[in-house]
């Protein structure tokens, strides 16, 4: 008798152990997620909720990081809908990796590079370069230029200012642009490369030192991902983006309209 | 064959220092809580304890606020010119951190087992009490506290978490195995993250081959 209740037990909790397993796993058929590039995190969580009120049966799911990293989760089957980065490189990478459906390539924003150092920095100088050769400064943070567009951007823009040798020795290499602002808001490294918009999130903790001009205009693709179950939402989402709407939404936040090709 | 060599360097480096840290401090405190009788040695031996349960990235992040330089120890090291974050010297504080409750177990029971009937008749003999230790305990737990410091230094070698936040990602200088294997993959750098994961993966098999033949098989998780 004893037994049997133990048994019974065992399998009650056995079966609702499946149970709050496959509840949780259920995912729901009008789902969109969306990879976008880590400083879009917060423009694009505002453009999400305008979204989800304008289209009450879809929601969106964000996934934020580096650029390239979050494109080699879409080639390797991660089941992104929606692809937006922060250089067009990353999107020629997706093209060219036929993770993207081509046609759906459109730029919707454009940023600026800046040069940021802690607020309370006293650090100045005539140049770029001549002040990232200062002896107090250690630290750069960039991110990585191999996978972090940021840190591609800066790169381009140091190696045409001839400074790229000195920061070179002097990298800390972030796994994305917020990390670069975070090292520099800490106080961790001396002066970081990140984004216009990156940097006014933060207004007490870290000072734009410069705005850097690049090579190649700062500029943010959007694509619809190569069989996404949600084609027509996504489409919906990527459009939306581009429309008024969004396009106020990123303003907010500091992005500009993309340049006019 | 260039790229590994550099990380693997590091990696030994700061493991070594790492575990050479973790033994002296994890013996101290081992024999310290194996001595000591009060109800509050559990909760220390707890709260030393920790780094093995909390998660890395956690240990991690407790680490950048406490030796940052706004952080309450990390401002005053800076009055020194210490600086630990994104230095070698930092990635083995997390190093250490993280592989000392290895240490600590392993020689607290190793201590713990030491037969006390020995350390009495070495006291009869006339032996002091720091010849008791080094001449009678301390080979008597030799077995346990080597096969801790061999789990250290695995556990030390293989430290990702807490380290990339306090040392960063930098080339050459804080770039360990483990962090160059994830800046490698990050970059979709796939030659380099393979050579770097059969590089860790042979030194791993090494580790254990000489852990096999300084404590035998059956007792290397066990303190006798």
């Amino acid at each position: 008798m004893l037994a049997a209740r133990r048994h019974i037990r065992t399998l009650a909790l056995c079966a609702s152990a499946v149970a709050a397993f496959s509840v949780q796993s259920a995912a729901r058929a009008d789902e969109l997620v969306v990879s976008a590039a880590a400083s879009l995190t917060n423009a694009f969580r505002g453009v999400a909720t305008a979204f989800e009120k304008a289209h009450p049966n879809t929601k969106i799911v964000l996934n934020f990081g580096a650029s390239d990293v979050l494109l080699r989760q879409i080639v390797n089957g991660a089941p992104a809908d929606v692809f937006a980065s922060a250089d067009e490189a990353a999107m020629d990478k997706a093209v060219e990796a036929k993770a993207v459906v081509p046609d759906t390539r459109h730029d919707f924003a454009a940023n600026s590079l800046v040069m940021i150092v802690p607020a309370d920095s006293t650090l100045t100088g005539p140049s770029v370069r001549e002040t990232l050769a200062k002896p107090q400064v250690k630290h750069v943070a960039l991110g990585n230029p191999a996978s972090v567009p940021a840190g591609r951007y800066a790169k381009a823009a140091l190696e045409r200012e001839g400074a790229w040798d000195i920061v070179d020795g002097k990298a800390v290499l972030a796994s994305n642009v917020r990390e670069s602002l975070d090292y520099v808001a800490r106080g961790e490294a001396e002066a970081g490369f990140v984004f216009g918009t990156d940097a006014a999130l933060m207004p007490k903790a870290v000072k734009v030192a410069a705005i850097v001009p690049t090579p190649t205009p700062v500029t943010y693709p959007i694509a619809l991902v190569k069989g996404s179950s949600h084609a027509t939402e996504a489409a919906a989402f990527a459009d939306f983006v581009r429309s008024p709407d969004g396009q106020a939404i990123l303003a907010k936040y500091g992005f500009r309209p993309p340049a006019e090709h | 064959m260039q790229d590994a060599w550099i990380p693997l360097a590091l990696s030994l480096k700061v493991a070594g220092w790492a575990t050479a840290l973790d033994i002296v401090l994890g013996v101290a405190a081992a024999l310290a809580l194996a001595r000591w009788r009060s109800s509050l040695r559990d909760v220390v031996d707890a709260l030393l304890t920790l780094p093995l349960v909390m998660p890395p990235t956690v240990l991690g992040y407790y680490l950048l606020v406490l030796l940052g330089r706004r952080g309450p120890i990390g401002a005053w090291l800076d009055t020194f010119g210490v600086r630990l974050v994104f230095t070698w010297q930092g990635a083995v504080i997390a190093a250490m951190i993280a592989a000392f409750p290895l240490v600590l177990k392993s020689a607290r029971s190793a201590f713990e087992s030491v037969d006390p009937q020995f350390e009495h008749a070495a006291r009869t003999l006339g032996m002091g009490e720091a010849a008791v230790f080094f001449r009678v305990t301390l080979p008597l737990a030799m077995r346990g506290i080597v096969a801790g410091a061999l789990l250290a230094f695995a556990r030390a070698l293989g430290e990702f978490g807490a380290t990339l936040m306090i040392a960063g990602n930098l080339p050459g200088r804080t770039q360990t195995l483990s962090v160059a294997v994830y800046s490698a993959v990050q970059a979709g750098d796939d030659h380099t993250a393979n050579l770097l994961v059969i590089v860790t993966s042979v030194v791993c098999v090494v580790v254990l081959l000489v852990a096999g033949r300084l404590v035998p098989q059956h007792s290397l998780l066990t303190s006798r």
